[in-house]
């Protein structure tokens, strides 16, 4: 099959790093820069690294007045999202009827002025086709789903992220952990959220595709920042203990086995009344029967996305979800799902690795502790 | 005997009849940095083209076929402590394992380094 590969428009910049290209969720995208992901991810724990995320799907849910939008909002996604203070973020899930997960998304009450009705909405590349139909097809008339086809995601992560932007916008030193604010740099209008999937403190900045070159130069010229491909972005992700949709989240997951329950508030957790409500509400009364779980294997070698999980009498419990090297921990990791009676922090399992049972426990996420600006 | 390189990416040197094998730079640069490698045990029997090894990069698992039959006589310890040597000096001491020949006209048919690096292209 020959797929017709769309590309950001940092893509002749990636390639003028000497980015490795790869196909990622219909994208070329750079996988790593020459250095490669070990120093990319170390980099990004220690300074600064600059992501293009701009094959995320970014969109607006249109709406009359914030009232009337998060109202309709909340029947897709079970978060607080008529609580959602002017410039606040909140992480959620998209559900089916079943409870199962369509998607995770990123919400943002922007409140940017004559723009009250409006949420900023980021969903995964891969799902971003699925997602908007479901947007259109269970949104009431009086809203409408405006997509960001001409929009640009630029990530800045890492502990020095905010030093690197404070030299643009000294007032962003003051922006919150998931909040939102309308930024000015260098003239570039850009909608900033202090957010990221590394763990680390960092920002999220959509700008106008035609900005997104000029921008990238912008940040690059900073010593501090350096380019990270999407090898890294895993390996961060997942030493932070974050889902990765297809991997940990899918349409046969629920959020209380996933363990996102710390995102619908008990509120919503009370009066449901979001597609998928009904499983949510019974697993929270009746339990799960697996649960996602961090795995330490003992040795050094890795076990990946598909590993068999075993108790340590041989029956086969749970799957790996994703695993690999954490640079930071310096050894192997793992998420995966195991049955509910063998999630404890601690318990000994057996990984199953070409045919070998590699020792390993059950360990509490995430790998590395979160170094988010609260 | 000058090294020569398989199809799979392992070059090959000879001495008497022991052939030492590891991966070649060009594989090393496609794996990204190396992070554990799973060798065979001394004494084991391997026929040629089996996967005998894995190489485990921050990205993923791959394989390594042994390009000649015999049988293990040694494996280089080292690279348990440090898997990294690889991306360092893939084609000298990152040297995988060393097998005595069964077979030694299955050296024949590897590629010398001239036709291995149009192979890579």
């Amino acid at each position: 099959m020959n797929e017709i590969l769309q590309r950001t428009p940092l893509y002749e910049a990636h390639k003028a790093l000497g980015a490795k290209l790869v196909p990622f969720a219909g994208y070329e995208m750079p996988v790593q820069y020459p250095t490669g992901v070990m120093v990319e991810h170390n980099w990004t724990r220690q300074n600064a690294g600059l992501f293009d995320v701009s094959h995320m799907g970014q969109c607006f849910i249109v709406g009359p007045d914030f009232e009337t939008t998060s109202r309709a909002m909340e029947k897709l996604v079970p978060a607080d999202i008529a609580g959602l203070a002017p410039h606040q973020q909140r992480y959620s899930q998209l559900l089916n009827e079943d409870g199962g997960v369509l998607d995770d998304l990123m919400i943002t009450r922007a409140a940017y002025k004559n723009y009250e009705g409006w949420l900023y909405v980021v969903v995964n590349a891969s799902r971003k086709e699925a997602d908007y139909a479901h947007f259109e097809k269970h949104l009431p008339e009086c809203l409408k789903l405006q997509k960001g086809e001409d929009l640009a995601l630029l990530a800045l992560q890492g502990p020095r992220a905010v030093e690197v932007l404070t030299k643009f916008v000294p007032a962003v030193s003051d922006l919150k952990f998931m909040h939102y604010a309308a930024l000015d740099i260098e003239g570039i209008a850009a909608h900033v959220t202090r957010s990221g999937y590394t763990g680390e403190d960092g920002f999220e900045l959509s700008v106008f595709a035609k900005d997104a070159v000029r921008l990238w130069n912008l940040l690059m010229a900073d010593v501090l920042v350096r380019p990270i491909g999407l090898g890294a972005r895993d390996s961060l992700r997942l030493e932070a203990g974050l889902c990765l949709y297809g991997h940990e989240l899918d349409e046969s997951t629920s959020p209380n086995e996933a363990g996102l329950m710390w995102s619908i508030a008990k509120k919503r957790r009370e009066t449901g009344g979001f597609i998928g409500a009904a499983r949510v509400q019974k697993e929270l009364a009746q339990g799960v029967l697996r649960k996602r779980v961090g795995i330490r294997p003992d040795g050094r070698a890795p076990a990946r996305d598909g590993t068999e999980i075993q108790n340590t009498d041989g029956h086969k419990i749970g799957v790996i979800t994703s695993g690999g090297f954490g640079p930071t921990v310096n050894g192997p990791i793992a998420i995966g799902y195991v049955e509910t009676a063998f999630s404890d922090v601690g318990t000994k399992v057996n990984l199953i690795v070409r045919g070998q049972a590699l020792p390993a426990q059950i360990i509490k996420l995430p790998f590395i502790p979160n170094n988010f600006k609260r | 005997m000058n090294k020569v390189f398989s199809k799979d990416h392992e070059w090959v040197t000879v001495e008497g009849d022991v052939a030492t094998i590891g991966i070649t730079n060009h594989a090393q640069e496609q794996l990204g940095d190396v992070v554990f490698i799973e060798l065979p045990k001394i004494g084991a029997q391997v026929v040629c083209d089996a996967s005998i090894a894995v190489v485990e990069s921050v990205k993923a698992a791959s394989e390594i076929f042994v390009p000649v039959s015999g049988e293990i006589v040694a494996i280089n310890t080292e690279l348990s402590g440090d898997p990294a040597l690889v991306n360092r000096d893939a084609e000298g001491e990152a040297w995988f394992f060393k097998v005595k020949l069964s077979k030694p006209d299955e050296l024949s048919k590897l590629m010398d380094k001239s036709a291995y690096d149009k192979f890579v292209g």
